[in-house]
């Protein structure tokens, strides 16, 4: 039986602010998850990293994380990618307080 | 204090001047990240996780109050108005943005402060003694030697790439405020039976993976060989340190396999080798050092204003017991500013503190402060009468809180609210610890304990030597807390033993105020710390607190054996 895929979404952190970015399907770097492309197969999710990776003007340390389809676009499955989406608890500063329709 | 000559200030305006250069190239794609990465690290430029984040080193946590409002400035200028101080006496900043980071190190740069070797395989930022210079139980300032080391290992050309990094401990007191026992080199400064000044050398602590306690490599080191024998050090770790295995490269595990006394023979033949070349201007140098150290010039004043404030003001006055140490100069005290208010995050000043602290010590400190790797700020020299006063500002700044030394001034690393390499949060743990036995209004009652929290395994929180120890784990995708007890970080260093499964994030508060409530159950009297009764009992009262159910089972499973 072949091995079930966890769905992906790529993400880096921006080259300038440093902040969290997510892959879309147009090829744009987004600040907001719901807006990444959700990739459901392997061999385009590797594709897309690589060439995600290369865009080296733009973004910094690029990986495939594992996501599922939510409601409103993907969602984490572990607790470290709600935090880089969400910012951090001690301060309401970060993602959390920020526009994220800037891209 | 030490001021940068002018070597110092060309040296750093150089570094500067490059770095600013290679950021540039970065930004134009003229270098990839990963060209530009150990670049960045060796000027302390860390990529976190929601942004970068640069450490700043502050030299054996000595600032003067020009040095902590510049970073104060930076902070609001670059930053989000605040910075968080860690457990190697460094200052970071959690939101710098890359295309300002080069005015960031240039503005460092103005009050003598920079990043470098903050980061990387190298010979990390010296720590010494918070108290340094303050404390009546001192043999000698450790800071001359710290600054020596400093400029002995800041750009050393054969210590640019060790197998791992490296950091030293300095301490100059026998009660040993500095976690000698738990760094690469500690430096212990002694005296030997003719009374003459020298160095008792440790080597091999660390905590993190694997921790160790440091063993003694000389027992005494006479003052004017200290520089040959850590290069010595240094260049034998530098050789054997294995470079295969990045968990077994720091020194403590060269000296774990190598032993301690095949360590010493290859430390003391190449010592025999370079020590001929080490001619005599280090110690004028250290000479030089030791000038610019001189204590301050204390004032003879009464101290009835001191005293009649501890009898008017209970709130002075607990302060004043908590917060206060014992100072070699007749009529002054040593100043804790506690940054671990309850419910805040243990570490971080907000600009508007770091000014006002640098106007106190301006004003009634000799213009001096430390960063003390508990994560708190010091006023080293105040005179008694003064402290009334210093009180009444600290309280208005929020910064009054009587709680050194107890359960709430906790060490927390940044954990997972910012670290990339955490395995679960530190920082709210923190908070809701120190807010609970605030509502319990226990932990003046509850005495001295030490409790540090670290994010993971690399034990920046000091876990391990904490007397009571958490380390955050990440255990199938939830974050769980591992409890160790009875470590200590003194010169009688010991680590703390696991006591069993982990808590879960909303357990992990429950979990200590059940091991605190049974210490005070079990204590012979007040004066027998949780430490002494941890060494006392062991760790089976506690496990039994931690896991009633487990005993519960024991007991149903004995009986219906019977
Ligand atoms: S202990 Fe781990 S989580 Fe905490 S600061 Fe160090 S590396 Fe980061």
């Amino acid at each position: 039986m072949p091995r079930t895929f966890t769905p992906k979404v790529v993400t880096a952190n921006a080259l300038l602010e440093g902040d969290v970015v997510y892959l879309t399907e147009d090829d744009r770097w987004t600040r907001n998850l719901s807006e990444a492309e959700l990739i459901t197969d392997e061999a385009i999710a590797e594709v897309r990293l690589l060439d995600a990776s290369r865009r080296q003007s733009e973004i910094v340390g690029a990986y495939l994380v594992d996501m599922v389809a939510g409601d409103n676009g993907p969602e984490p499955t572990h607790f470290r990618e709600d935090f880089r989406r969400t910012g951090p608890s001690n301060y309401f500063h970060g993602k959390q307080v920020e526009d994220l329709s800037r891209t | 204090m030490y001021r940068y000559n002018d070597f110092d200030t060309a040296f750093l305006a150089e570094r500067n001047a490059q770095f600013r250069a290679q950021v540039a190239r970065r930004i134009d794609g003229s270098l990839t990240e990963d060209e530009f990465r150990p670049l960045r690290l060796m000027n302390g430029l860390y990529l976190q996780l929601h942004a970068y984040m640069l450490r700043v080193a502050i030299p054996y946590g000595t600032l003067r109050s020009a040095q902590m409002r510049q970073l104060a400035m930076i902070a609001d200028k670059w930053d989000k108005g605040y910075g968080h101080f860690t457990t190697r006496q460094n200052i970071q900043y959690n939101w710098p943005k890359l295309p300002d980071v080069p005015d960031i190190l240039d503005a460092l740069a103005e009050v003598e402060l920079h990043a470098i070797q903050t980061s990387g395989n190298t010979i990390r930022n010296v720590t010494a003694d918070h108290f340094a210079g303050a404390a009546a139980d001192e043999i000698a300032d450790p800071r001359p030697v710290a600054e020596l080391l400093r400029q002995w290992s800041t750009d050393h050309p054969e210590f640019q790439f060790l197998p791992r990094k490296f950091k030293f401990a300095v301490t100059g007191s026998p009660n040993d405020r500095a976690v000698t026992r738990a760094h690469d080199i500690g430096v212990r400064m002694i005296r030997n039976a003719a009374g003459e000044p020298g160095y008792e050398v440790l080597v091999g602590g660390g905590l993190g993976r694997t921790p160790m306690i440091g063993k003694v490599i000389r027992d005494f080191l006479p003052k004017e060989d200290l520089l040959p024998y850590m290069e010595a050090i240094v260049s034998v770790y530098n050789t054997l340190g294995r470079r295969d295995n990045k968990y077994k490269a720091r020194i403590k595990i060269t000296v774990h396999e190598n032993g301690i006394d095949t360590m010493r023979e290859k430390v003391e033949a190449r010592f025999a080798e370079i020590r001929p070349l080490f001619t005599g201007v280090d110690q004028q140098m250290l000479a030089g050092i030791e000038a610019q150290f001189a204590p301050p010039a204390f004032r003879n004043a009464p101290v009835t204003a001191y005293d009649e404030a501890r009898k008017a003001d209970p709130v002075f006055r607990a302060w004043a017991d908590t917060n206060l140490a014992l100072h070699r100069a007749e009529g002054y005290a040593i100043v804790t500013v506690s940054l671990k208010k309850h419910g805040d995050t243990p570490g971080d000043a907000t600009s508007d503190q770091m000014r006002l602290l640098a106007d106190l010590a301006e004003k009634y400190g000799h213009d001096e402060l430390r960063i003390s790797h508990e994560q708190n700020v010091i006023l080293p020299h105040v005179h008694r009468s003064d402290l009334p006063a210093i009180h009444a500002a600290l309280k208005a700044a929020d910064l009054a809180t009587a709680n050194v030394g107890l359960i709430s001034d906790i060490i927390a690393c940044p954990g997972m609210d910012y670290c990339a390499l955490a395995t679960a949060r530190s920082i709210p743990v923190a908070q809701e610890i120190a807010q609970r036995f605030e509502d319990l209004k226990l932990e003046h009652d509850i005495g001295p304990l030490k409790l540090k929290i670290s994010g993971c395994i690399n034990a920046c929180g000091h876990h391990h030597v904490g007397h009571i120890g958490i380390l955050g784990l990440d255990r199938a995708g939830v974050e769980n807390y591992q409890i160790t007890l009875g470590g200590d970080g003194t010169e009688e260093a010991s680590l703390g033993e696991r006591t069993g499964p982990g808590f879960a994030y909303d357990e992990i508060t429950d979990a200590i105020e059940r091991i605190v409530r049974a210490y005070l159950d079990l204590r012979e009297d007040e004066d027998e710390t949780f430490l002494m009764a941890y060494r006392r009992v062991g760790a089976d009262p506690f496990k039994a607190a931690l896991y009633p159910e487990d005993k519960a089972a024991k007991k149903e499973k004995a009986e219906a054996h019977a």
